[in-house]
């Protein structure tokens, strides 16, 4: 059994958010991954993100694949509907539920070994479709259920826990992402929660196809020297292009910033992304720049984070479509059959 | 020798030979129309290439005031159009047959046969005469050709110029040309070219039955079943199934006022993206479905498997070609039979519905929604080339504005908000179908974790024995439940009692109605039983145990349908006896009557002519 129910004791003087909601109302289960894996943190800044954005759990909906990472939905948000689909098919599972209701929000919740090697072409596919979502992979190059084989993104060059070096050129899904019109594309790390819980919460304000490739090493089988994806190699080369923070529409949050320079990016809905530039040289609204800084940084051994790109008017799927405002699940027959007349009409032309 | 001209009214065949892409076929579908319009039945058929542009094409009609719509086998007036084609054109006519050829280039008399009757036109010198635009040559090629038949055969000019007006309806300028080119082969057919033996004469057969393909009929029975999002991949001969539901929509399921669309229409990057979004979308409480064609439904397995488990609807038309692999990808078959009922790895099985014609391809889609929703299970329409794209006269689709769909068993926010005890895989009514929930509907209560893995009823991970054989006993009596909602097969009981049977399904029907009379004039009696669903009712095993001998008829080599029948009821297998019909064209009730005389023969179970001593 690795289901284990949290209990439901909450200390009283516990925060609330604007639903009245502690953070406790957005766990889950209690993790049954190893202790120290990344994506325990990960689950902490999802937890953190949905909690301070004050989102109705049931609310959302949480889907993934099959792996580490996508055994991760049973651990946070309890009180959403989650679906555990099929290796490397979770963006198709979300695609067509989004379809279906585009009113709930969709967290795709993936790893590298399911999205880069198996579900690679899903991956790009749901993208490209502009789905309304956000995409997570808990990316460590490894595949950790199966006990440490390679998966594509692990660097070429780098070594498995076993000391097999891997010769293959790896797959940076943030490259992809960017090419293939993500319109929301971040990369974080595991360990660096500050980071990352804001670019979730901006993930989700994001009407649009969201990216976030976060590193997160595997204690297991790739957190050892010669590993790229290890706590201290990501630690050491990280190359972080901005910090975020994410204001809600019309409710402005107050915060104190470092002194830097500050950009401000305001979305469709009227939300506002506050940006504090890292790199002087960083452009995130601009696709082409964006693609040839992370490569140009990335040669020189650079894993650059933060929020690397962002269309702040984004078209999803269902503008694509030009489906009506109502969710199709709650569409009735006098809405979707045209009854008998129309038939006795369409008969009458095939005679 | 010539043999003796045949001569035939209203019931004949009539095959056109052309060249792919070379605009024939509306103009031959303009033929078969314009003999339905004068009240006779016709069947027609596309046998087609694996190809868009230059390879030979056929059409043939089979023209039945009987209303035999099964493909007769034979020619009794071939149109041979194409020279690539011709000896082997030839060589299919009847005995005393025609040959309607052009002209133009004499050939030299061992081209022909001498045991037919050949009525040359010269086509390309009177279009080279009439056009100087090589298009316009090639097209109204087609239409002089139609006109020069409708004179040979007595098709009604009328309708003809009808039918073209229809088709030009605000086109004008394209009318008038086509009606001149019309006249124009009606003109020198009636000044030049003998008369034949083939005659079509007004009739009142058709009655009120309408003219249409299954692909289109199941597509618009997915509109009527309240399918707003259809996944699909392109694959013949199932590609016309998406592209009508598409063209369905347009026209029913935009928003008046807004024009916003209620569908959604997605072509996948291939069938396991479609089959996915299909789970998604009724996971999340639409009406979903994708159409495919036997690759597609490899392609679909392990999504399959997870639906059957984690019981997810989901409607899949698999509209059947020649396989394996590419196999005959533009020819028919039944051979996926075996490949949907147990689809996906572990142990499952399925519920298939075998339509026979149009009509049944929108009741069936119709149905198949309903089905899914209420058994929470993948539900295949098993349809295949045969009645998917080609037009069949079949009755007029039928829709009660009193229906309502059913959704099955979903708890509402209502219904949890009142305390109603919620396990997703809790069997509260006994008939192995648990409630579901859809994501979002209460605050606190009603979520659950859909997984393919095992888990209690409580749809909690578990990796328990127990919980897993709970479960999967609870699925079978789900499928037990399946028996009672799905269409009961139909029974054509012969004349007299016979202890012979036949078992057969889906577009075997036509063929197999009308090699039925033939056998009774031969005093050949049998109790026929259509199969319209699986699992099988107890109706099936019931006619097999009150028979001596069952033939069962399909279209695939390894008798699929009836491995499932010895699979899944206890009958002796001895008792089934295979028709077997797999070459890529559809069945014939020549065939069927000729391997049953055979058989019958064989097994001395029941003498021919018995009846008529």
């Amino acid at each position: 059994m690795t289901y284990l129910a949290k209990p439901k004791l909450q200390h009283p003087a516990l925060e609330r958010n604007a639903l009245g909601f502690t953070r406790r109302d957005y766990e889950g289960a209690i993790s049954t991954l190893c202790a120290g894996c990344g994506h325990d943190s990960i689950s902490a800044s999802l937890i953190q993100a949905c909690f301070e954005l004050g989102l109705p759990p049931h609310r959302i909906a949480k889907l993934s694949g099959i792996g580490c990472s996508s055994k991760t939905p049973t651990y946070f948000l309890g009180s959403s509907h989650g679906f555990n689909s099929v290796h490397g098919r979770m963006p198709s599972v979300l695609t067509g539920a989004n379809l279906a209701n585009r009113e709930l929000i969709y967290l795709g919740v993936s790893g590298d070994g399911d999205s880069a090697s198996i579900g690679l072409g899903q991956f790009a596919h749901s993208l490209r479709r502009g789905v309304n979502m956000v995409y997570i992979v808990e990316n460590n190059g490894v595949y950790g259920l199966t006990k440490g084989q390679f998966s594509a993104t692990a660097d070429k060059g780098s070594k498995s826990k076993k000391g097999a070096s891997n010769f293959d050129a790896p797959i940076d899904l943030v490259m992809l992402a960017l090419q293939l019109g993500a319109t929301f594309v971040a990369r974080s790390f595991s360990g660096d929660k500050e980071q990352l819980t804001p670019l979730i919460k901006a993930a989700i304000l994001h009407p649009g196809a969201a990216f976030i490739d976060v590193i997160s090493p595997c204690v297991a089988f790739n957190n050892h020297e010669g590993s790229t994806k290890s706590y201290d190699y990501v630690r050491e080369h990280n190359e972080a292009v901005n910090q975020l923070d994410v204001m809600l529409p019309r409710k402005p949050i107050t915060a104190e910033y470092t002194p830097g320079e500050l950009e401000e990016i305001v979305q469709h809905d009227g939300s506002v992304l506050p940006l504090r530039k890292l790199a002087a040289d960083y452009d995130p609204s601009d696709r082409i720049s964006a693609m040839s800084f992370v490569q140009q940084h990335d040669a020189k051994g650079e894993v650059v984070t933060g929020l690397l790109y962002v269309d702040p008017e984004p078209e999803d799927l269902h503008a694509h479509l030009n489906t009506v405002n109502t969710p199709f699940n709650s569409l009735a027959e006098t809405e979707l059959c045209p009854g008998a007349q129309a038939l006795a009409r369409f008969n009458a032309a095939l005679r | 020798m010539p043999a003796e001209p045949q001569i035939r009214t209203n019931d004949f065949v009539i095959k056109f030979a052309n060249v792919n892409g070379s605009g024939s076929a509306s103009a031959n579908m303009l033929f078969a129309k314009a003999i339905l319009r004068m009240g006779v039945p016709v069947s027609p058929r596309n046998i087609f290439p694996s190809n868009i542009q230059g390879l030979p094409t056929w059409y043939e009609v089979r023209v039945s005031e009987a209303g035999y719509l099964g493909r007769r086998g034979g020619v009794d007036l071939m149109v041979a159009m194409n020279p690539q084609t011709w000896d082997k054109d030839l060589a299919e006519i009847e005995p005393g047959g025609y040959l309607f050829y052009d002209s133009t280039r004499p050939l030299p008399a061992s081209k022909f046969r001498d045991d037919i009757h050949v009525v040359g036109m010269p086509l390309t010198e009177i279009c080279n005469r009439e056009y100087s635009d090589a298009r316009l040559r090639q097209l109204f090629k087609n239409i002089i050709y139609v006109g020069a038949l409708a004179a040979l055969i007595d098709i009604d000019l009328r309708e003809l110029e009808k039918l073209i007006g229809e088709q030009y309806k605000g086109k004008e300028k394209l009318l008038e040309p086509n009606i001149k080119a019309l006249h124009m082969g009606r003109d020198y057919a009636a000044s030049y070219l003998p008369s034949i033996g083939l005659r079509v004469k007004r009739a009142n057969a058709v009655g009120g039955k309408i003219f249409l393909e299954g692909n289109s009929a199941a597509a618009l029975g997915c509109v009527y079943a309240g399918a707003t999002v259809a996944a699909w991949y392109p694959i013949t001969p199932s590609s016309s199934l998406a592209e009508a539901f598409s063209r369905h929509c347009r026209k029913y399921r935009h928003d008046a006022n807004t024009g916003k669309a209620r569908y959604a229409v997605i072509q996948a990057e291939d069938e396991l993206a479609s089959i996915g979004i299909v789970i998604g979308a009724s996971w999340n409480g639409a009406r979903a479905f994708t159409c495919t064609s036997g690759p597609g439904i490899s392609l679909m397995q392990e999504f399959i498997g997870l639906a059957y488990f984690a019981e997810v609807p989901a409607v899949i038309f698999d509209v059947q070609r020649g396989g394996p692999s590419t196999g005959m990808p533009t020819r028919t078959q039944q051979s996926d039979v075996l490949a949907c009922a147990y689809a996906s790895h572990g142990d499952t099985k399925h519920v298939l519905l075998f339509p026979e014609d149009p009509k049944e391809c929108f009741d069936f889609a119709t149905q198949a929604f309903d089905l899914a929703e209420r058994l929470q299970t993948p539900t295949f329409v098993m349809m295949d080339l045969d009645i998917g794209m080609n037009e069949r006269l079949c009755e007029p689709l039928a829709w009660d504005d009193s229906r309502r769909y059913d959704r099955g068993k979903v708890m509402t926010a209502q219904d949890l908000e009142a305390g109603k005890e919620f396990g997703r895989y809790l069997d509260v009514d006994g008939d192995g179908i648990a409630y579901r929930t859809y994501p979002g509907t209460h605050a606190t209560r009603g979520a659950y974790f859909t997984r393919g893995t095992t888990k209690d009823r409580f749809a909690r991970y578990s990796e328990a024995g127990p919980d897993y054989v709970d479960n999967m006993q609870r699925l079978l009596r789900k499928f037990e439940t399946a028996k009672d909602l799905l269409p009961k097969p139909i029974l054509r009981p012969a004349r007299q009692s016979t202890r012979l049977g036949v078992i057969y399904f889906g577009s075997t029907s036509p063929a197999m109605h009308e090699a039925l009379d033939a056998l009774e004039r031969d005093g050949l009696q049998l109790d026929a039983l259509r199969i319209r669903a699986f699992p099988f009712q107890d109706e099936v095993y019931d006619f097999i145990a009150d028979h001596e001998q069952v033939f069962v008829v399909e279209q695939n080599r390894d008798a699929q349908l009836r491995m499932l029948l010895v699979n899944e009821g206890a009958v002796d297998p001895t008792r089934l006896v295979s028709v077997l019909h797999y070459d890529g064209t559809p069945i014939t009730a020549r065939f069927i009557n000729g391997e049953i005389a055979q058989k019958v023969a064989v097994l001395k179970v029941t003498p021919l002519r018995k009846i008529a001593q």
